[in-house]
């Protein structure tokens, strides 16, 4: 496959793989923090059976799925810095979405992030394959 | 319980569990069936690969201690003390999976690191 077919195909799924995460962590801490039952056994049993808290689990497996397949084109030390541009998206939605105080140490670090995700994602994606060594 | 203690756990949990799977799917190819009909398929053979299975115990343990250091400890302090995994799974991609990395990888992982210190202080 020619190489910017691959590129895209790798950004799409880490695209999916950054939203599934940010959204199913988002849903799950939503609904945990505005569920009507007790801390009680039962009480945690009715909490995952809710909307938000359902929707936060359904989300997060289909992240451990497509982190699998990603981690199956990629490396590992690809797929670690491109999937932490989940942090600077949380720093976003936080403010705006949420109106939330973003401190200046907050934006310098999404910064951060951001330099290191683009200078990771300009390398190739895979450079040893586990059934043929290097590649 | 300390919490440094809980961060040595969830850091190692976190490394094991990802070295492990990157691992198993380097050994299982890539997947590229994608239309619905296969995905129970794929899920049942990628799902019989032991290590995988180990790989998610170790995520359990690193969430459940995870969730424990936050009891214990601020937020701005278990998310940047918790990010040396990714320090430590960097090196040992490039040691025991012998993956390939240039400056602008070790670069961009350092960077990484030190930006998701800053974003959760």
């Amino acid at each position: 496959m020619p190489g910017r077919a691959v590129a895209l195909k790798v950004w799409l799924l880490t695209l999916v793989v950054v939203l599934t995460n940010v959204l199913g962590n988002f849903s799950l801490s939503w609904g945990m923090k505005h569920s009507a039952y007790g801390l009680t056994p039962l009480g945690v049993l009715r909490t995952v059976f809710t909307p938000w808290v359902l929707a936060g689990i359904v989300l997060l497996v289909l992240w451990l799925l497509t982190r699998l397949t990603l981690l199956s084109w990629a490396d590992l030390s690809f797929v670690l810095p491109v999937t932490a541009s989940g942090y600077v998206l949380t720093v976003m939605l936080g403010r705006f979405a949420l109106g939330e105080e973003v401190s200046w140490q907050r934006w310098a670090g999404a910064v951060l992030i951001a330099v290191g995700t683009s200078l990771v994602g300009v390398t190739q994606p895979k450079t040893v394959d586990g059934r043929r060594g290097s590649v | 319980m300390n919490a440094w203690l809980l961060v040595a756990i969830v850091v190692l949990s976190t490394v094991a569990s990802d070295l492990l799977q990157s691992r198993e799917m380097k050994a299982h190819g890539e997947i590229d069936e994608f239309h619905p009909t296969r995905w129970g398929a794929i899920m049942a053979r990628v799902l019989r690969r032991r290590w995988l299975i180990l790989s998610i115990f170790f995520m359990a343990v690193s969430f459940f201690a995870f969730l424990v250091l936050l009891k214990i400890a601020d937020l701005s302090f278990a998310v940047p003390a918790t990010a040396a995994s990714y320090a430590v799974e960097t090196v040992l991609a490039r040691v025991l999976l012998k993956e390939r990395l240039n400056w602008k990888r070790w670069t961009g992982a350092a960077l990484v690191v030190c930006g998701v210190a800053l974003v959760s202080m």
